[in-house]
């Protein structure tokens, strides 16, 4: 009962925090209601005891993701240009994908369902055998780190070429290189 | 920010906590909700925290960018060099266990801390090299220009 209240209050934050940021053309606010929006979703995932993902969500959503955003508005505008055409065609597809999105959850388990296939499948196995395989009492990183290593050597690297990515456009690179031959002649 | 005196004095106090909160994650990420992403996360925060308030130059001198840009590469070397050592010992890529091969559940901890170590590296430094990436092209802003 005290989780549907808990869950109800926050899902009610995350709405209302969503439309705030819809409404708004301030970008300051914009990004500082984004950073909220993505502690709420950290609390959410709190409720639903993925502490682990609820960590990444604080750190990444809530802390790296607001600065990197301040920096882009540094470089860009500080505000959004009111939108001249109508919001009718965008209303519609909106509410056309969220149609089928909550058709598709139709289909699925309900939460909880201990005969849900993620739940019969490798589940037991990692749960009861990983302590005696791997010897780490958080199941999460033994599976992360070890029964999973190969996604996570790919997720890193992902992430090296976002940053070399990251780092082609914007480094500068190219700019000292021009100022050197400028230099130079 | 020079005038900002109280950000200062509490971003001073503030960045040698996050850096050994950071440690915490990576290393005890075996025991608790944490590991290599968060704890890089929680790392570049500490630097960053320190070039938004010190400026940009304060903080390269401390971590400069050359270092940071061998870090990207550093961390994915060290997760895919686990993966290979653990073929040179005889066993599959990643297959940890080869680390401790009598006692398997060991090797497994071992290689753990390493590609974490590797992913915490990697993190880390991409999050610092964006930053500076976009501290290093934006234009002064003043407190009123939000």
């Amino acid at each position: 009962m005290t989780e549907t209240i808990i869950n109800v209050i926050l899902f009610t934050m995350l709405v209302t925090t969503a439309f705030a940021i819809v409404r708004m053309t301030r970008l300051f606010a914009v990004v500082m209601l984004s950073g909220v929006f993505s502690l709420l979703t950290a609390m959410l995932f709190v409720t639903l005891d993925a502490v682990d993902v609820a960590f990444t969500e604080a750190a990444v959503g809530a802390g790296i993701s607001t600065v990197l955003m301040l920096g882009t508005i540094a470089l860009t505008s500080r505000s959004t240009k009111p939108s001249t055409r109508s919001n009718a065609l965008p209303l519609l597809l909106v509410t056309l994908t969220g149609a089928v999105l909550v058709y598709g959850t139709l289909d699925m388990p309900t939460f909880g369902d201990p005969n849900a296939p993620a739940q019969t499948h490798l589940a037991p196995h990692y749960l009861n055998e990983s302590i005696t395989e791997i010897d780490v009492p958080n199941v999460v990183t033994s599976i992360l780190a070890s029964y999973r290593g190969f996604d996570t050597l790919g997720e890193t690297a992902v992430v090296f070429a976002a940053g070399i990515g990251v780092l082609l456009i914007l480094s500068g690179l190219r700019r000292r290189r021009e100022e050197e031959e400028e230099d130079e002649s | 920010m020079e005038h900002h005196l109280i950000l200062r004095v509490v971003t001073k106090l503030l960045v040698g906590t996050i850096i050994l909160f950071a440690f915490y994650v990576q290393f005890h990420g075996d025991f608790s909700p944490g590991g290599g992403f968060q704890a890089g996360v929680i790392m570049a925060v500490a630097f960053i925290l320190y070039g938004l308030v010190f400026g940009l130059d304060a903080v390269q001198q401390v971590f400069p960018p050359w270092i940071v840009h061998k870090l990207v590469a550093l961390g994915v070397l060290v997760y895919a060099g686990t993966g290979i050592w653990n073929m040179v010992l005889g066993y599959e890529f990643l297959h940890y266990g080869s680390l401790n091969p009598h006692h398997m559940s060991h090797g497994q901890h071992t290689g753990i801390i390493w590609v974490e170590a590797g992913v915490g590296i990697t993190v880390t430094g991409v999050m610092i090299a964006i930053f500076y990436a976009f501290a290093g092209r934006a234009p002064r802003l003043g407190d009123d220009d939000w």
